[in-house]
Order: structure tokens, then C-alpha cells, then sequence
């Protein structure tokens, strides 16, 4: 609800007196707005045609009327901060501007589609998919690539999984996955939940990959290692063609991390570098909704050695020019039951459509630019240079205190104090879609924020919809549900 | 911006080896909004005219005009995960209703805010499993009616551990109790079942099938929707202690199999749980106020230690489907869960009067979904069924090849025309 309007221009000094934004505030006795049970409430009686020892007795829910689940959802949208609120630099999940129109394209009839019907009556998606599948190929420099993994994490397991069945398949069974100090905690849990043991690797002094170390850690154990490229302090690893041979030449799969992959759109490829396996993150990269937490989408592509190994059904096009899916000979079976979150898909094939070679390329050099001028206009320390579409700026105080009262100035915080070779780090990552106006309200906010006391810190935020939040009582008494909240209070 | 940055071409910033520079392209042409529409358009009206009758997991009913204008509401579908509670008290707040949904249709104490889908969330519970059984144990049983998709979901996220997937037996349509029981033992880590199954009919023996889970200390997870769950007793009642299942039959449209997997339990399982909670707290000013909670079962704290990798989930198909329970209110919820019996009631009714077929196959009450035997094979009457503009799904079980027809509000219209299409099928010509 603030006025973005009003934020730009004044710069820090007006900010410094009156952060420029308030958010929307329903406040009611002891809470903001109440929830739909608290508003009305019924039960109502089941009576069906069933057995009555299949059925409930009653149902209770709540009971509101259309106009009411409309407000009271309108408010919630209200006290909620989106893209369109404001800039939203959170490090490592590029939050770019999402373009209206993929809206419209998923919304089109032709994508109301069931997966059961039969490949010849649903050449549509299968065509879009088969399309999609060769584009993200392209992008990534990979050979073949399956849609189906729901969300990153779920690429990442799937890929190592992938990296299993291939080592298996050549007999030769490994028990270790190395992944970077820095990388994303989804790489650790992926690779644990494949069965594998973690073997970390530290930074070296400019927050790249260690050779010496990796060079200690590899051995003929190593099913794979995980890198982000650039990696979380948005440093380009140089030494990658080494690396990649050090890996492979240990009888290792590489696997590249897409979460990273704004940086690269038409500058360089996985593939080129040597990655066998690589995720794309379709609501990074390709700027689908992030919907407030999810769906996402989160395609991998591998190299031609590894085509086989794909989850089923696969895509493809046929000698009469038809559509189809098959199960690739040697496949890992599936990880969704369909194909992941098709409308993510449909949206992230407009969005590189819309955009093409020149565009995608214009948006990595976006991207790239943006950080750099941020980071030239803030009066904090960034430790690790060069970087590329993210850097991590070190605070002087509790970084999570900075990005709680940054958030009084309209601008949603950087992730902060990770990675943690960064001390009190905030991790910023603007996207190519922040013009230089809104890179300035940011810099003011970041620069505002650290000529401020702690007191002041302490007690932020002021202007969201709900005061600083206790997180510990949250953790240490559960409630988890409206029915825990019954004479709790 | 160049200036205050030190540079006169954005291509200088890129610190990147020339040796894995790409100088080529991605051959992909660019295009204006307008054509991307119509082209993206083109593309998929390329799909059969048909009616679908399918089901089989992806089950889409009438989605209110409310659901898609509030959740497109870009504060909404914008944002994300919510790191910074303070700004995103409203999405908190819709999960933490979510939540509460799910845990009145289950009747167990917690839910998650989200998984990707039913097969992934049924992952979960296995992996949960094997984190909360006591005993060493290594084996989950699964009906041999679950659909192989599911199965192999499941297999992949319990692979890792060393757990085995086994089937147990069914028969006539539903779970041979005695047949179960035969399979139990103390290495046994859960027991699943579905209700409805998969060849919709509902499952009217649970209560054995929990006490038999129950015998050998097995987690018993029990499979439903949202819908169904809106007049079935609670699976808590008759011993669930993880509820699994699917929630985009509420708020979503048919869109190829996109999921919400939700996840329930029992309290003593709470610090196990995968993926994101949100609980209730309190705000500097004295209000309740939302926050994710117990981060420290997530990937982004624990790593290689935490309950499972999932971190993106979905979130805004819950908000959907919350939008959509809160437009049906309880007396629409359980309307809904009527018209799923009583359309397929229907459907069958009509379909067994006519020559060459027999349906519901097996007996008991069904939801959404029934098998459908033919006189002619069951893949020559989908054939026909296509011409005529309706698709349908066949199945094997017990040897046999079934139709099986689903029929919701969304399709009910055209049920007439389907039996129609049936009845010329095996019609003998006068």
C-alpha cells in the first residue's frame, strides 16, 4: 500500500525522517484481520447416501458469503508484499518483475488439458513441451532435458539420481556427493535424501572453489559434485574446465545448480563448461509467479550419456511430425506423478518466446549491471569481487536488524546472514528489471538504515502490517492451526 | 550507470573465462506480446475436441470466478517464501488457514502448508516413517490397486534410505484385509491405503486396516482429498496417523496434472514433519501475528540433517484452493461430496441398463470414479467413445481391462451424451 511513487526522488535524507511507506493494516483487538473461522462459523450436518459408519457426523467450517471471502482475501493481499509492491532484492532467488501477459497465455483453454488422455489427443502440450525441452537445451548446452521435477529441490534430487542409475548402470557403486561450504542447503538435503554422505568443500581465499581441497576430496567414491556457477557470492568459478576434468577424471558426474543461471542467459553455457547435469529454475530464470512460495518448476538437462536415464514419460517428436512420450531404456521412473506444474511450464515457454536469443541475453547483462551499479552506490563493504547478478554486502551491525528496518522503507530485505563466509551477510540480488530510480530507493534504504542506532533497528519494523514477530514463543508453543488457538487465548 | 559502475560495456562485468564464453546462439526468435500469444495459442489448440471423463488423480471440478481474481491479486502471486513475516502477514495468514482446513478434514493435529503433489507427499510420509518407527523396520506396504505413477514416486524418494516398496493384495476393488495381514511384521514401517482408490470405490474396512498396522507399531497412512474428506470420517477416527493425499481438487482447473500435496500427522511426529509450517505467535505490539516456524527441520538451516529438500512448494495453489472451500462454506463442501457420489451413482445406473455392459464392477460406494466392464474390449469402446468426442481411461486389475469413467460437476453435463455414445457402441444394428 505504499506509495511507490513518493519514494522516488527525495532520496536519503527524507527517508531518513519518515521511511516513505506504510503498509496495509487491519488491525482488530489483539489481531490484524481475524481469521474466516473467527468471522463465521457452521456446522452443518452430513446425511449422505453413503454407509453412516464411512461418514462424519457433521462438518464444520467456515461460512461466509461471497462478498466477504472477497474482502477478506483483498485485505490479506494487502498485507502481503509482492513484486509489484516494491523492489525485491532477496539474494539468490531472483525476484524479477513477472510479466502480465504469461498470465493470459497459461489461462488460454487449450491448457485445460488431462494427462491420461492419449498422446494423439493432446499434441498440443505434448508440442509445447517437446519445444520447451529443446529450447532449455540450448540455453543450458545440454542434450536432453526433462520438464518433470516440481521445484528446484526436486531437480536437484532428481539429477543425482540420475547420477546414481548411470553409475550404477557401469557397476561402479559411489557413496559421496561434494558440495561447496556456500551452496544452497537444498544441494546437502538432496543429495541425503539419495542415500549419499556430504563431503564439504571450503572456500578458498576469494570465495571460489578450493583446488587443493577438491583435488583432497575427490576420489573414486565421488558420485558427484554440486556447484553454482556463478556461486552464492556471485563470483564466476574461473578454474571450471579444471575442475571439471579433476572430477571427471575420478570417474565424477558435475552437477551445476540453476539457481544462479540470470547471470549466464546468453554469456556461457553448463554444458560448455563441462556439467553433465544441471538444473533450470523456471521462476528464477524464466520469471514465472513465485506465488508466495511456490510453484516453481525445475527442468534438468544432461548431457547425451546420461539421455537415457531420464524420468519417464519423456517427450518427443516423431518421424511424421507428431508428438509423443516414452520411457528412456534405462529410466529412474518418475518423480511427480504427471508432469510437475504444467502452468509454470506454459509460462516460462512464453517468457523465452517473448524474449529470444537477443532479449535473454540483454536480461543476464541487465542483471549484471544492476548489481554492480547497486553495490557502487551503497556504503557498505563487499567483500568478494567480481561479482556478477548478486554480490553480499557485510554489515556493520546484526544483519538481520538491517533487513527488518529496511523493510520501513519499502524495500524488501536482501536474504541475510548467509552465505555465511560473509560476515552478517546480505545477499542482493536486484534482477534486470529494477530501473536506476528504484536501484537509488534501494541504495537509500540500505545507506538510511546503516546510519541508524540500534535502538532503532531493535524496534523496527514500524510500517508493515504486523510489528517485529516473536519467532521463538512461535517455535517453543506450536500453534500450528485454528483449532490450537481455541482458549489459548 | 556504466559511469558510476567503472565500465563502458555491460560485457565487461562478466568475469567468465573466454575459453567457456558462448559465442553462438540459442536460435530462439524473439517476438512481441501479441504474437507470443497467438503463437503459444496456436500451439495448444493443436490438443482433440474431447469431453474427458478421466480422473485418475488429477480430478478438476468448477472453479469459481473468485478464485482466480483474488489469487491473481499480484501481492499475492508475486511474492514468495515468507523470510520476512512482518511484510507477509497475508500469505502467512492464508497458510495458517490452509493448515486448519486440513486439519479439520483429517482430524489430526498438524498439516504441513504444502507439497507438490499426492505421490510426492506419500514420499514424505515414507521417509517420515522411517524417521519415527522405534524399531528397525524397512518395509512400506502399498495396494496393488496403486496406480504405478504413484509407485514410482514413492520408490524414488524411499530408494535412498534402503526402503523397500511392497504390495499388498486386493480384491474385488478393495484391500483384502486378510491378505494385508498376512504380509505385516515387525519390519513393516507404514501401511497406506486410499480412500476412494483408484478405481473410485471407497474403502469400507479401515479401521482393520489401521488395527492391523497398528498390531506391529506401523504408521498407517491413509490417501483421500479434500472433497471426499468433506463427508468421509476423519482418518484420524479410525487410526490414521499420517494423511496424505491431493488438495487441487479444490481451486484448480484440469491443467495436465498439477498438484497440491498435503500433508497431516499426528502431534508427536510435529518436529519430523516435512516442509513449511506456520504458526500463530505475537507481534511487538501485543497482536497474533503469523510466522513459518520450527525452521530448523528445513533444508536452509539443518542441510544434509533435515526432514526433507523441499523448499519451494505450493503455496499459491493452496491460497486457491483455500479461495474455493471458503466460497463453498461447509454446505457446499459436503453438497460437492454428494454430487461426487451421486454422479457417479448415476452414471452407473445408466450404463448397466445398457447391452454389453455391466457397471460398477465391483460393489460398495463410490466416489468420483468406477471401472466399467465391456462386452467389447475395453480399449475398442474408448476408441469409439473418441469419435464421438468423449475420452476415458481404460485399466487392468485382476486380469480384466476395464473403462473407468469419472464424472464431476465440471463434466456432469455431458454424462447423457457419453451414455448415448456407450449405447451405440455395442447397439446391434436393426
Amino acid at each position: 500500500m505504499s506509495s511507490d511513487g513518493d519514494a522516488s526522488g527525495d532520496g536519503a535524507e527524507a527517508a531518513q525522517q519518515d521511511p516513505p511507506y506504510q503498509q496495509a493494516r487491519y488491525a482488530e483487538d489483539g489481531q490484524y484481520e481475524p481469521l474466516l473461522s473467527e468471522k463465521s462459523t457452521d456446522a452443518v450436518a452430513v446425511d449422505t447416501s453413503l454407509p453412516d459408519d464411512l461418514t462424519r457426523d457433521e462438518l464444520e467450517l467456515p461460512d461466509l458469503r461471497e462478498p466477504e471471502v472477497a474482502r477478506h482475501y483483498t485485505r490479506l493481499s494487502q498485507m502481503n508484499y509482492g513484486i509489484e509492491s516494491g523492489p525485491f532484492p532477496l539474494g539468490s532467488c531472483t525476484m524479477k518483475y513477472n510479466p502480465k501477459f504469461t498470465e493470459d497465455v497459461a489461462a488460454h483453454p487449450g491448457a485445460k488439458v488431462h494427462p491420461l488422455r492419449t498422446d494423439r489427443d493432446q499434441q498440443g502440450p505434448l508440442r509445447l513441451m517437446a519445444e520447451l525441452q529443446a529450447m532449455l537445451a540450448s540455453i543450458g548446452g545440454m542434450d536432453a532435458v526433462t520438464l518433470q521435477p516440481p521445484a528446484g529441490a526436486a531437480g536437484e534430487f532428481t539429477g543425482i539420481l540420475v547420477a546414481r542409475a548411470y553409475h550404477e548402470a557401469n557397476d561402479d557403486e559411489r557413496t559421496e556427493v561434494i558440495v561447496p561450504a556456500s551452496a544452497h542447503g537444498t544441494n546437502f538435503a538432496s543429495a541425503a535424501m539419495a542415500g549419499y554422505d556430504l563431503v564439504e568443500l571450503p572456500s578458498d581465499d576469494e570465495g571460489r572453489v578450493d583446488m587443493d581441497a577438491l583435488e583432497a576430496a575427490v576420489s573414486d567414491e565421488t558420485a558427484l559434485l554440486m556447484l553454482t556457477n556463478p556461486n552464492t557470492l556471485g563470483k564466476f568459478e574461473r578454474d571450471i574446465e579444471a575442475i571439471a576434468d579433476l572430477v571427471h577424471d575420478a570417474g565424477g558426474l558435475l552437477y551445476y545448480d540453476g539457481a544462479n543461471l540470470n547471470a549466464l542467459l546468453g554469456q556461457a553455457r553448463p554444458g560448455d563448461m563441462g556439467f553433465d547435469i544441471m538444473h533450470f529454475n523456471l521462476h528464477k530464470t524464466f520469471a514465472t509467479p513465485h506465488g508466495g512460495g511456490g510453484p516453481g518448476q525445475g527442468p534438468i538437462g544432461v548431457g547425451e550419456h546420461l539421455r537415457e536415464f531420464l524420468p519417464t514419460p519423456h517427450v518427443r517428436e516423431t518421424e511424421d511430425g507428431s508428438f509423443e512420450r516414452y520411457e528412456p531404456a534405462q529410466s529412474i521412473g518418475r518423480v511427480h506423478e504427471f508432469a510437475g506444474n504444467w502452468l509454470v511450464l506454459v509460462k516460462a515457454y512464453a517468457y523465452i518466446l517473448r524474449h529470444g536469443d537477443e532479449g535473454l541475453a540483454n536480461v543476464s547483462e541487465m542483471a549484471v549491471l544492476n548489481a554492480n551499479y547497486l553495490a557502487s552506490q551503497i556504503e557498505f563493504e563487499v567483500p568478494y569481487e567480481p561479482f556478477h547478478h548478486e554480490f553480499v554486502a557485510s554489515a556493520d551491525s546484526d544483519a538481520a536488524e538491517v533487513a527488518k528496518r529496511m523493510l520501513d522503507y519499502g524495500v524488501h530485505p536482501p536474504t541475510t546472514k548467509w552465505p555465511e563466509i560473509v560476515d552478517e551477510a546480505l545477499m542482493t540480488e536486484p534482477t534486470e528489471t529494477e530501473t536506476k530510480a528504484r536501484l537509488d530507493d534501494v541504495a537509500a534504504a540500505f545507506d538510511a538504515v546503516a546510519g541508524e542506532s540500534d535502538e532503532t533497528l531493535a524496534s523496527a519494523p514500524n510500517e508493515t502490517a504486523a510489528r517485529r514477530i516473536d519467532q521463538a514463543s512461535a517455535a517453543r508453543n506450536p500453534r500450528l492451526s485454528w483449532h490450537a488457538l481455541d482458549g489459548a487465548e | 550507470m556504466l559511469d558510476a559502475v567503472g565500465v563502458d560495456d555491460p560485457d565487461d562485468l562478466f568475469d567468465i573465462p573466454a575459453s567457456v564464453r558462448f559465442e553462438g546462439d540459442y536460435g530462439i526468435e524473439s517476438h512481441t506480446e501479441r504474437e507470443t500469444r497467438e503463437l503459444v495459442g496456436d500451439v495448444l489448440d493443436d490438443s482433440t475436441d474431447l469431453v474427458e471423463f478421466l480422473g485418475g488423480g488429477h480430478y478438476s471440478h468448477y472453479v469459481p470466478s473468485v478464485v482466480d481474481h483474488l489469487s491473481l491479486r499480484s501481492e499475492f502471486l508475486t511474492s514468495y517464501t515468507q523470510y520476512q513475516p512482518e511484510v507477509a502477514q497475508g500469505f502467512l495468514q492464508v497458510l495458517f488457514e490452509f493448515q486448519s482446513l486440513v486439519v479439520e478434514l483429517t482430524g489430526l493435529d498438524v498439516a504441513n502448508a504444502s507439497m507438490y503433489d499426492r505421490s510426492t507427499a506419500l514420499g514424505e510420509a515414507a521417509l517420515l516413517a522411517s524417521r519415527v518407527r522405534s524399531v528397525d523396520g524397512d518395509t512400506v506396504l502399498v495396494p496393488d490397486s496403486l496406480p504405478d505413477r504413484v509407485h514410482s514416486v514413492l520408490e524414488n524418494y524411499t530408494d535412498g534410505p534402503g526402503i523397500a516398496v511392497e504390495t499388498y493384495p486386493t480384491e474385488d476393488g478393495t484391500i483384502d484385509v486378510a491378505g494385508l495381514e498376512a504380509l505385516v511384521d515387525d519390519g513393516t514401517l507404514m501401511v497406506y491405503a486410499a480412500t476412494p482408490n483408484d478405481l473410485g470405490v471407497l474403502e469400507s474396512d479401515l479401521d482393520a486396516v489401521g488395527d492391523v498396522a497398528d498390531d506391529v507399531d506401523a504408521l498407517f497412512c491413509v490417501g483421500s482429498d479434500l472433497i471426499a474428506l468433506s463427508v468421509l470420517e476423519p482418518p484420524a477416527a479410525y487410526g490414521a496417523d499420517v494423511v496424505v493425499g491431493d488438495a487441487s481438487v479444490l481451486g484448480m482447473p484440469t491443467s495436465y496434472g498439477m498438484g497440491l500435496g498435503i500433508f497431516a500427522c499426528r502431534d508427536d511426529f510435529l518436529r519430523q514433519v516435512p516442509g513449511r509450517l506456520v504458526g500463530a505467535s505475537e507481534d511487538a505490539a501485543g497482536k497474533r501475528a503469523y510466522t513459518l516456524t520450527l525452521q530448523t527441520r528445513e533444508q536452509h538451516i539443518r542441510r544434509e540433517r533435515a526432514t526433507s529438500n523441499i523448499c519451494t512448494n505450493q503455496a499459491w495453489v493452496a491460497l486457491r484452493a483455500s479461495i474455493h472451500a471458503a466460497w463453498l462454506g461447509p454446505d457446499g463442501m459436503v453438497d460437492l461430496a454428494e454430487e461426487c457420489i451421486a454422479g457417479i451413482d448415476e452414471l452407473c445406473a445408466r450404463v448397466d441398463d445398457l447391452d454389453g455392459y455391466s457397471a460398477p464392477v465391483y460393489d460398495g460406494p463410490h466416489f468420483r470414479e468406477a471401472a466399467i466392464a465391456t462386452d467389447p474390449p475395453a480399449a475398442e469402446v474408448a476408441d469409439q467413445l473418441r469419435e464421438d468426442g468423449f475420452a476415458v481411461r481404460t485399466r487392468t486389475d485382476g486380469g480384466e481391462d476395464f473403462l473407468v469413467v469419472c464424472v464431476t460437476d465440471d463434466n456432469r453435463r455431458a454424462v447423457d451424451g457419453l451414455v448415448g455414445a456407450l449405447a451405440a457402441v455395442t447397439e446391434v444394428p436393426a
